[in-house]
């Protein structure tokens, strides 16, 4: 069986206030995710998606903290590493990207320049290599005219050419793990769809690992190979991406999909009433008792 | 009655841009809405889709009166709606309504929910302090709220009830069509669900007309009996919700619902889903294909709709 390259094991973290956990937020969250693997992570807004992604990347800021469990990178727990050491870590081995794009990018400075400090960076490339590299970055990314766009500032360009400048910038350094939180979804459809296949064939090619984190499970259904659903800070159910659209275990998954209308199932079975989860549900806080996470088949990988 | 509800001829929006032009002094004009016409029939909703600055908006605000027309005639029941016979914005507002997609922007944070519904019925001369109360009950309960919530204030809902308060405020006076622009694309997945079927008993129960703007294109093929779908200021296809899902024409368009995630379809298979481009008449061009921006500060060539199919219309100019 390949090792996992991220290993979380019952992560726990939350509101904590002099060493008291005030507020339990992620409530034992475990999954792996296989060398090149592209997984999902699927939610409502404040099930824990961006709180996980944030543990992993070392970002959690007060007043919230991880209060157990183990954070394994190549078997490596990063909770045990210095500032120091997961700085490093970060940009270099993972690298993320968010759902806005502007936040991330420094305003002043041209995005060939940021792009090319990566490489001077966490490479040690000179400044005149380290600007060709933003270039062919930037060609990668599929940016057209790149050496003209590489003098643009962030400003200067489209929500979705920026998303392109994030994940050339994410790519650089040739990360084992990308983590891509919400990345599309201030994205009209058309680019969001363009943005999308960039990350699937550029990760592909390069055998990068993909943590992709959306509230669209439509989304994560045409880039990720396994999805887990996030419940009030709990995994509930985790499965094969197919195999959980069309066998649903979990109730909160079932009402979930139920929820959803599904193109293309109006002309088939006429218009149905969408699922409304609170009335099939009778007590929303026993939701997370149960958890169906179907034991990944050993060759694992891209299946 | 015979005839649309409401019929929109040759609407026109344009906004000064600010610096000048790139040959010189001449004040440049952004065409945001450019010479777009539909019909809106009673009982049906018709939804505008497009990507964001296509003019979906300022369409819809021209409808409701917020935004004034550079051109063009906006009817209800064959009543100009906008213009020198264009009636004052309280008889407008009796046949006219609109629901945000960010309902807290609509509502005032200082009034209770009773307050901000009570307001319409008394500026439409409801006096009566019983039927005003009846009528606010009465309400709530259509969006399924309770009437002891009444007293309380904006910042004390969810979401997704701040959402049915905006419904309720639309709906207390009445009106025949209303217009929601992304009513649910600010609400969580259970919460759109609630909302969305709460949209259809509503239309049914009241026979409202809709025109709503969603950029979620499942939502619009889920309520949608038409859609309009526009491409910078222009519709370049028009028709019924299974033409435009299931046999689009237009280069866009099929781009359009080519780029919609699927769950349980990979991109590659549903790539492999899109037929062949319909045949064009012959002597016809598609106005674009969707690849190239147009220019939105000069008037567009000329072309027009062309039927398909019954109901099913696309822009189409001639070929040179
Ligand atoms: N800085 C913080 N302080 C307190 N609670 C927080 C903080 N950040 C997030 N939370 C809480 O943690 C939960 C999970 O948040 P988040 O991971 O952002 O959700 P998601 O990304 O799934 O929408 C939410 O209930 C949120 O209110
Ligand atoms: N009040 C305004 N002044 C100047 N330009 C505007 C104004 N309102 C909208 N626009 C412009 O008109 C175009 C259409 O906008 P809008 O109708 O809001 O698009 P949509 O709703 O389809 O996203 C956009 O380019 C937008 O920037
Ligand atoms: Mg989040
Ligand atoms: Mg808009």
């Amino acid at each position: 069986m390949t090792e996992a390259l991220l290993d979380v094991r019952d992560l726990r973290l939350g509101v904590v206030q002099k060493r008291a956990t005030l507020h339990a937020i992620l409530k034992g969250v475990s999954f792996q995710i296989l060398p090149g693997e592209a997984y999902g992570l699927v939610g409502e807004s404040g099930s824990g998606k961006s709180v996980t992604s944030l543990a992993i990347m070392g970002l959690l800021g007060k007043p919230l903290s991880v209060t157990g469990g183990a954070l394994l990178f190549k078997g490596q727990n990063l909770l045990d590493l210095s500032k120091r050491e997961m700085r490093r870590l970060r940009g270099n081995r993972i690298a993320m990207i968010f759902q806005e794009p502007m936040t991330a990018l420094n305003p002043l400075a041209t995005v060939g320049r940021q792009i090319a400090e990566m490489y001077m960076l966490h490479q040690g490339k000179g400044r005149q290599e380290a600007q060709e590299l933003a270039i062919e970055a930037l060609a990668s990314v599929r940016v057209p005219n790149p050496d003209r766009r590489a003098k643009d500032y962030p400003h200067q360009m489209s929500g979705g050419l920026r998303q392109r400048v994030m994940i050339a910038m994410a790519l650089a350094c040739d990360p084992d793990l990308l983590i891509a939180d919400e990345p599309t979804t201030a994205l009209d459809v058309t680019v969001q769809a363009e943005v999308l296949r960039l990350i699937k064939d550029l990760c592909a090619e390069r055998g990068t690992a993909v943590l992709f984190i959306s509230h669209d499970l439509g989304v994560i259904a045409s880039i990720c190979q396994r999805v887990g659903v996030m419940y009030a800070g709990c995994l509930v159910e985790e499965n094969e991406t197919k195999a959980l659209f069309q066998d649903p275990r979990h109730e909160y998954t079932r009402g979930l999909l139920g929820a959803l209308p599904q193109l293309g199932s109006r002309s088939q079975n006429g218009r149905r009433r969408l699922v409304d989860i609170d009335s099939i549900i009778a007590d929303r806080s026993k939701l997370t008792e149960t958890s169906f996470i179907v034991p990944r088949r050993p060759q694992g990988g891209q299946a | 009655m015979s005839g649309p509800l409401l019929r929109v001829d040759d609407l026109h929006v344009r906004f000064p841009v600010s610096g000048a032009g790139l040959l010189g002094s001449g004040r440049r004009m952004l065409h945001a809405v450019n010479g777009v016409s539909f019909e809106l029939a009673k009982g049906e909703c018709l939804s505008i889709v497009g990507e964001s600055g296509c003019g979906k908006s300022t369409t819809a605000l021209s409808i409701v009166g917020l935004q004034e027309p550079t051109k063009g005639t906006i009817r209800y029941r064959d009543q100009p709606l906008n213009g020198a016979d264009a009636p004052s914005r309280l008889q407008r507002a009796k046949a006219v309504q609109m629901v945000f997609q960010d309902p807290y922007a609509s509502l005032n944070p200082r009034q209770s929910i009773h307050t901000s519904l009570a307001a319409p019925l008394r500026l439409h001369g409801v006096t009566s302090a019983s039927e005003i109360s009846d009528r606010v009950e009465v309400m709530l309960n259509s969006v399924g709220l309770t009437p002891d919530q009444a007293k309380r204030y904006p910042h004390e809902f969810s979401g997704g009830q701040r959402q049915r308060i905006g419904i309720a405020r639309a709906l207390i006076l009445e009106p025949e069509v209303v217009v929601l622009d992304e009513p649910v694309s600010a609400l969580d997945v259970s919460i759109r669900a609630q909302i969305i079927n709460l949209l259809l008993d509503l239309q049914e129960k009241f026979s409202l007309s809709y025109l709503m703007i969603s950029h979620d294109l499942s939502v619009v093929e889920h309520m949608s009996d038409r859609v309009l779908v526009m491409y910078f200021g222009q519709i370049v296809e028009e028709g019924g919700w299974q033409d435009i899902f299931e046999a689009p024409a237009h280069p866009y368009t099929r781009r359009l619902i080519a780029a919609i995630p699927k769950p349980g379809f990979s991109s590659d298979e549903m790539a492999q889903k899109t037929d062949p481009t319909p045949g064009l008449p012959s002597g016809r061009g598609f106005v674009s294909d969707g690849s190239n921006a147009p220019d939105v500060f000069v008037a567009p060539a000329p072309s027009e709709l062309v039927e398909f199919a019954p109901g099913h219309r696309v822009r189409l100019s001639p070929a040179d």
